[in-house]
């Protein structure tokens, strides 16, 4: 999709946008544009498909410490003056702030990456349809005991940004990626249990469908006879993916923004041991690796590897340009915004743990008595990260004696997001990129309390 | 928003390579709002986003495209991509006659969004600044917003219809922090409905923040919650979430036509305790969820779901009660024209009982009593399902006692609507909801009277 053409047209017209500053007033323009496929398949044939192309503009004022913002679904010449001048007119209301400013050029250079590949643009849609039809149908031939899905998507995102400031930023950048997810559902007599299967690539050539077939599988049918356990307090092995949701959490509580207005449980905690010992931490959007690499922020600025926390202890947090000024420290790179309908905020791209020496396999078989967390649920519901109470649903595997025993499910998870990095038992020496913002990781934590009967 | 004229002739384009069914969806979204946070108007946005969805349904395919041009030129080639997506085959040329159809409005706006001064928008901000951190020390942060938002649609299809709505709604939410010796704690209070700016003009504002902030400072004295099963009991206004989790998406019949749902194939039996009836109502005068035509065009409804303990029916939408042969009920929503419509809750809520509440907490030996309850999720397919408290207590001997730290709930759907006991006769509706399904998030509003669930799992730390 974006060519050299596109990537100028973009960028031009979001510096053309900034260049309509007046004096004494800053000027951010965002300028997106994005294609999305999805296919949904159903008992063989296409359910839904949809082709969709989006673009639209968000623009920031700074004038006099005062900051507003405006953001239309078009790139139409009358819909970008009217967007300036409506937040233009909303900086009028805004409360004086010496730290308010746009991002000025910080000399950082952006890492050479590019996180893009060319075969997702001209791959046939016919087969992307057909990966759709190959993983419901190996789901459903994967075990007797699967009784259906409740859907088999195939989707494609890829889209380019520019980002151009009255400041001198000039940023550009683009990103593609695609993947498959299933949701299969297994049944026993009158025991129905679901499950789920994720597969992420840059091209649809390198989306494994065998393999996200067969997760989708074994989640399912792994549960299968599954009761809900007694209530007690057990290490918890948790699986990557469940890990990913965690870090993500973790994440939130570190944003320099949230520091600053007394808002995180590691406000005035730099330079002290939050974490076992056994934990570090990095948020770095420039490893390729990732799926959230990308060589910008959203506030223009070159993303950057940024330290978090290092054999438990907390080594720093992550800013966008006003967090950065207000605490007398650079952004970090950190900006993060959902599109161009938003303000940026702080947020990671691409959070993962070091792993350590133990493979899940040998981590399970360490455990004389424990649960291994499969799925979580209501994450947004039972996680106060302002105060850490920490209480999720889960489903899983009881550990006995270090063995894989019996299922379990209809019980609850509950700790503090303190007490559980300092928990850390063991971290597994598994680090895979999937869809979620942290990378995936095994790990066990000690003395969580298991809520069932 | 587009003739007539025009929405035919790109309704017959959608079809000239045959299909069975045809759509065409505009819709024209302003959106206002303001946030105060740390003391400061930190940023006033607003946006415009418009556009049209098109969908051509052939056999079980559906076929989707959306388009930010809305010229007949931009329509029709968005037609053609939907079409082509459809993969439909046959051939012809397709008229549609498109008959204009009214809908009852069940909102009316006394003071439009727009016409309120922006000024005097962010002075209701200060002012739930100020009375929050008025209302103790210990409160250490603030943050107030508001949101008001008008959505015009309009939906044309090859049956003919073409229904048009106009949206509004507003929004008032305050969160406070508090902070002491057991560390922060955070207190939260909203309104939102489908009426204009009187909503905050008629708010005791100074009362609402103050209530967000109360909140946080009682959970400063907050024990942990317990961990295990406990006879819950659940305040008015503030249950609903549990009914919209415990059978409300079990009974959306996209996922009951998958077999995704525990309530398939149970119509007509009992469910719930004879005490329970469910209700979904889109028609709910000013509620956050209400509306007049749904994303299809179809008029609200109100539709009785459980009636005394017993399954009466299931939720629909166009395209489900077209494969059965029946009624949409007017529950076809999407969130915005970028979507395509499926099956969504609207304003669902438990119908009044008859016990006095306070006489449901004096008979209650030991428990938890749940103030207000945040957001849930649910696995339609076990049925299991979460919820989070974010205030609640101890029930002793028929009394309320300490408060308890944030925890989710966990229940089985069919076995909680089977274990609520006893029902109260203080009905209330709850705070606006934001629902999120497949990836589209959709406002839903819920109520309930206080009642009482014999057993749920609570999920804290404390052995209870």
């Amino acid at each position: 999709m974006p060519d050299t053409s596109t990537r100028r047209d973009l960028l031009d017209l979001a510096t053309q946008v900034a260049g309509w500053a007046q004096g004494g007033e800053q000027v951010e323009a965002y300028v997106g544009r994005g294609r999305t496929t999805n296919v949904r398949v159903y008992e063989g044939s296409i359910e839904q498909m949809s082709v969709a192309d989006s673009e639209g503009i968000g623009v920031r004022v700074v004038a006099d410490g005062r900051q507003g913002f405006a953001y239309a679904g078009s790139l139409d010449e009358s819909a970008l003056r009217e967007t300036l001048a409506e937040a233009r007119d909303n900086a009028g209301f805004g409360t004086p702030d010496e730290f308010a400013s746009v991002a000025s050029p910080d000399g950082v250079d952006a890492a050479d990456i590019d996180p893009w590949d060319e075969r997702l643009a001209s791959f046939p849609t016919e087969r992307k349809i057909d990966l759709a039809i190959d993983l419901e149908r190996l789901v459903r031939a994967g075990d007797p005991r699967i009784r259906g899905l409740e859907s088999a998507d195939y989707g494609d995102a890829s889209g380019e940004a520019a980002i151009a400031t009255s400041t001198g930023i000039r940023a550009w950048s683009r990103a593609g990626s695609c993947y498959l997810v299933a949701y299969s559902i297994a049944g026993e007599g009158d025991d129905t249990q679901t499950g789920y299967g994720v597969a992420v690539a840059r091209s649809p050539e390198d989306l494994d469908v065998e393999r996200c077939a067969r997760e989708a599988v074994d989640r399912a049918t792994r549960l299968l006879g599954a009761t809900k356990p007694a209530s007690e307090r057990l290490t918890v092995v948790l699986e990557g993916p469940v890990t990913s949701d965690l870090l993500s959490i973790v994440s939130s509580t570190l944003s320099g923004d949230a520091v600053l207005k007394q808002r995180s449980l590691f406000a005035d905690r730099l330079g002290e041991e939050v974490a076992s010992p056994l934990l570090t931490l990095v948020e770095d959007p420039t490893d390729p690796a990732a799926f959230g690499a990308e060589r910008f922020d959203d506030e223009g600025l070159a993303t950057r590897r940024v330290p978090l926390i290092e054999n438990g202890v907390l080594k720093g947090f992550l800013y966008n340009t006003y967090a950065g000024r207000r605490a007398g420290v650079p952004s970090t790179g950190s900006a993060a915004r959902a599109g161009f309908k938003s303000t940026p905020g702080v947020g990671v791209r691409a959070i993962r743990l070091s792993p350590g020496d133990r493979s899940a396999a040998e981590i399970i078989s360490s455990v004389d008595r424990g649960l291994l967390v499969t799925e979580v649920s209501g994450l947004h519901s039972g996680v106060n990260p302002v105060s850490g109470d920490f209480s999720v649903g889960a489903s899983g595997v009881m550990i006995r004696g270090g063995e894989l025993a019996e299922p379990a499910r209809e019980m609850t998870i509950g700790s503090t997001i303190q007490r559980m990095l300092k928990d850390v038992v063991a971290v597994g020496n598994d680090v895979v990129w999937s869809h979620g913002d942290a990378a995936e990781t095994t790990l066990a934590i000690a003395d969580v309390s298991v809520s069932g009967t | 928003m587009i003739e007539e004229s025009v929405l035919s002739r790109v309704l017959g384009t959608a079809l000239r390579t045959g299909g069975d069914f045809a759509e065409v969806f505009v819709e024209d979204r302003r959106t206002a709002g303001g946030r105060l946070d740390d003391g400061r108007i930190e940023e006033l946005t607003s946006g415009r986003d418009r556009g049209a969805g098109i969908r051509v349904v052939v056999g079980d395919t559906t076929g989707f495209a959306h388009t930010a041009d809305l010229s007949e030129d931009g329509l029709r080639r968005a037609a053609e991509a939907a079409a082509a997506a459809a993969r439909g085959g046959g051939g012809g040329t397709r008229t549609v006659a498109l008959t204009r159809r009214t809908a009852p409005v069940h909102s009316t706006v006394r003071v439009a969004p727009e016409d309120v001064a922006k000024a005097r928008k962010v002075e209701y901000l200060k002012r739930a600044d100020d009375a929050a951190r008025g209302a103790g020390r210990a409160i250490t942060q603030v943050t107030a917003r508001y949101a008001d938002e008008r959505r015009r649609i309009l939906v044309a299809n090859s049956d003919g219809l073409l229904a048009a709505d106009d949206q509004v709604r507003t929004f008032f939410g305050v969160q406070a922090v508090a902070a002491g010796d057991t560390g922060m704690q955070t207190g939260y209070e909203s309104t939102g409905f489908t009426i204009g700016w009187e909503l905050i003009e008629d708010l005791d504002v100074e009362e609402f923040a103050g209530a967000a902030a109360q909140r946080a400072l009682r959970k400063l004295q907050a024990r942990p919650a317990p961990s295990g099963t406990l006879p819950v009991v659940i305040n008015r206004g503030s249950g609903g979430v549990l009914f919209h989790e415990a059978c409300g998406h079990g009974l959306e019949a996209d996922l009951v036509g998958k077999d995704a749902s525990v309530y398939r194939g149970r119509v007509g039996e009992r469910v719930a305790n004879p005490l329970v009836t469910l209700v979904d109502d889109g028609t709910m005068g000013p509620e956050w969820g209400s509306y007049s035509i749904d994303d299809e065009g179809h008029r609200a409804g109100r539709n009785v779901l459980i009636q005394d303990g017993v399954l009466t029916d299931y939720m629909w939408d166009f395209l489900r009660s077209r494969k059965e042969k029946r009624e949409s009920s007017g529950n076809g929503r999407r969130q915005s024209y970028k979507h395509l419509p499926m099956v969504r809750m609207t304003n669902t809520f438990v119908t009044n009982g008859t016990e006095d509440p306070e006489a449901i907490i004096r008979d209650t030996a030991a428990g938890v009593y749940v103030a207000k309850l945040g957001g849930g999720q649910v696995n339609t397919a076990t049925g299991d399902f979460v919820f989070g408290m974010v205030e609640a207590y101890m029930i002793e001997d028929g009394e309320i006692t300490d408060p308890i730290r944030d925890a989710n709930l966990i229940g089985n759907g069919p076995e909680v609507l089977r274990n609520i006991d006893v029902i109260g006769n203080d009905f209330g509706m709850g705070s606006p909801g934001m629902c999120g399904k497949d990836g589209q998030g959709v406002p839903v509003g819920d109520g309930n009277p206080t009642l009482r669930v014999t057993q749920l799992t609570v999920g804290g730390t404390a052995g209870a």
